[in-house]
């Protein structure tokens, strides 16, 4: 059962370690030493490599992905499971659901369209000849990155703050405009969270614009100089359109991201918001399943969202052009 | 095309990133002042533009040093958890991606097409299955149930392929000849090559472990286990908070990541280049 490769690489070891009694030495260890050797052919090592995949893969993604399923037809009491078809699925559509998907939607038509246009902009003025002190502003772009969810919605919660002297009232004051409630409006509420990914993200996302700018060749700007193509011109004809692998990997990103979006919501009103104006489908997961311990319920909306996911993100790839041929 | 064609131009962007700069930086700003005034004042008005400088003290982290000791247990639940977590992801990450760069098996193209499609699907579906299964394993409340789910990330492994296709091959059969086993030529040879792989994906795998929220928010039940994020989150209230231990607290959440990022940052641009551009 010896593999070929491992008997040639046998023979090298025992012409390069001549003086070693190779064969007998064989002979006597060789239980242990016909396994070494089973282990270290070229056809064994890739799948001992792999090992950890496959092994996580089955028991952290494939074996709960069919529980998930399984549990989305199921009444999961502690110590009582019962089938009880699609019930679940049929209380799904109600009204607490619905303002969840709505609101959800609505953040990711916002942030697609925020955090793809800034950074995009953003990177096309940085990559530009006039900009000195590059590494400084891509560094404050990004820094906002680095915190997590929860410390900057605290620091929104203070600039937004209900009181008249917090930053963002203390300005509309100044521009003579009425105070806001931010936290309990709809539409300041959806604007919260909306500002606090979007201050979070614009820095990522404007590096890999940076990256794909970069990647550019120059020669294309060259040659519609040449022909007399203003600045907009340029980034119309040559600059979008070689940025649209980039493109289609932020928006599919940002709409895969939009759709979990749980803890922007949290942070504002952790456990419940007032008329529900920050509820998302993941935060509904999270009250049914886990506050409510409706395990099969929850495990149904999330079968739900995964299904919106992936129809979302195919009419994106569709509506980009990621499945068209010969753009390149 | 030279630049005094468009002088205007030039002062609109310069000015136009200056001030885009200065606004992504303001709650930051904002946040390291904020820190120094009273937890009182803060209820009060918020963040406010006018700053009264006599009233910044040291109070807040005063009190988080000396009185606020199931901060310092968050903390250090954190950095283990972290510091875990970015050993064994990078670990096992960089083997799977480098035997599916450098290897010809079977099923090597199934299994690249399972780490993409793993990408797709949000960790949230698999949550509430997966929080059933910590229970069933008696593992709530432990390290152990926040870094399982984060062991082997695919976002790494796709982003260790891509960097391992680069890597040369004839170096693998260079050792070969030398008598060098498979797993030498892996730990001795091909994983320092990686070297700079490595350190991109330290500082993504560590910020998102450190920030990671949902999933410790699910298994994480008793307050001395809590991770920082869910530590601060429970100082959160709907009316008011007690921002003595909140703001001085979230200063110093930052200073590891930043650390981090400082040491590494010089590989994070291209690291981040070669995984995005390509995906």
């Amino acid at each position: 059962m010896e593999p070929a490769s491992s008997n040639v690489q046998l023979q090298v070891e025992n012409e390069g370690r001549p003086n070693q009694k190779g064969p007998q030495f064989k002979g006597k260890k060789k239980g242990p030493n016909k396994f070494l050797k089973f282990l270290n052919s070229k056809k064994v090592v890739p799948y001992v490599f792999v090992s950890p995949f496959i092994i996580t893969f089955l028991v952290l993604t494939l074996y709960p992905a069919i529980q998930g399923i399984l549990m989305s037809f199921q009444s999961v009491l502690p110590g009582q499971v019962t089938f009880v078809g699609l019930e679940n699925y049929s209380r799904i559509t109600n009204g607490t659901f619905l303002r969840a998907l709505t609101n959800t939607t609505i953040y990711v038509v916002l942030t697609v369209i925020i955090l793809t246009v800034i950074p995009m902009v953003l990177a096309v003025f940085l990559d530009s000849k006039f900009v000195k002190m590059k590494t400084v502003f891509r560094a404050s772009f990004f820094i906002p990155a680095l915190t997590s969810t929860i410390v900057g919605g605290m620091i929104f919660r203070l600039m937004f703050g209900e009181q008249d002297t917090a930053i963002a009232n203390q300005v509309l004051g100044f521009l003579g405009m009425d105070t806001v409630n931010w936290r309990f409006t709809a539409w300041s509420g959806m604007f919260l969270m909306v500002i606090l990914a979007s201050w979070r993200w614009i820095g990522v996302n404007m590096l890999y614009f940076l990256a794909a700018l970069q990647n550019i060749p120059t020669e294309l700007y060259e040659a519609s100089e040449i022909d007399g193509a203003s600045k907009l011109k340029q980034f119309w004809y040559v600059t979008l359109p070689q940025l649209k692998p980039i493109i289609v990997f932020v928006t599919t990103i940002t709409i895969i991201n939009g759709f979990r979006m749980f803890e922007e919501s949290f942070v504002f009103w952790e456990a419940g918001s007032p008329g529900n104006i920050g509820l998302t489908v993941v935060g509904y997961i999270y009250q049914q399943g886990i506050q409510q311990n409706n395990i099969g319920f929850g495990a149904a909306v999330g079968v739900v969202l995964m299904l919106i996911i992936f129809v979302v993100s195919i009419i994106n790839l569709i509506l980009t052009g990621a499945f068209k041929k010969g753009d390149e | 095309m030279n630049k005094k064609r468009f002088p205007l131009l030039k002062w609109v962007i310069n000015i136009g990133l200056s001030i885009t700069a200065l606004i992504a930086l303001f709650p930051i700003i904002s946040l390291v002042i904020s820190s120094f005034m009273p937890s009182s004042e803060l209820m009060r008005n918020g963040i406010s533009l006018n700053i009264s400088f006599d009233q910044l003290n040291l109070d807040n982290y005063l009190y988080i040093f000396t009185q606020a000791p199931e901060y310092w247990a968050w903390y250090g639940n954190s950095l283990i958890i972290s510091a875990v977590t970015i050993v064994l992801s990078l670990f096992f990450s960089s083997m799977v991606g480098y035997a599916l760069a450098l290897y010809d098996f079977k099923g090597k193209n199934l299994f690249f097409i399972l780490v993409l499609f793993i990408l797709m699907v949000p960790f949230e579906i698999l949550m509430l299955p997966l929080f059933r299964m910590m229970i069933n394993l008696q593992l709530v409340d432990t390290y152990l149930a926040v870094i399982l789910p984060l062991v082997v990330a695919p976002v790494a492994v796709f982003f260790f392929r891509q960097y391992a296709l680069g890597l040369p091959k004839e170096l693998m059969d260079a050792a070969r000849i030398d008598g060098s086993t498979e797993y030498g030529i892996f730990f001795r040879i091909m994983l320092p090559l990686m070297g700079p792989s490595l350190a991109a994906m330290a500082i993504l795998q560590g910020l998102a472990s450190w920030n990671n929220f949902l999933w410790p928010l699910l298994v994480l039940r008793s307050n001395d286990m809590f991770t920082l994020p869910i530590g601060l989150a429970t100082l959160l209230t709907p009316y008011g908070n007690n921002y003595d231990v909140l703001i001085a607290g979230s200063v110093m959440t930052i200073i590891p990541i930043i650390i981090l990022f400082i040491f590494f940052q010089r590989y994070f641009v291209s690291g981040l280049t070669v995984g995005g551009v390509k995906g």
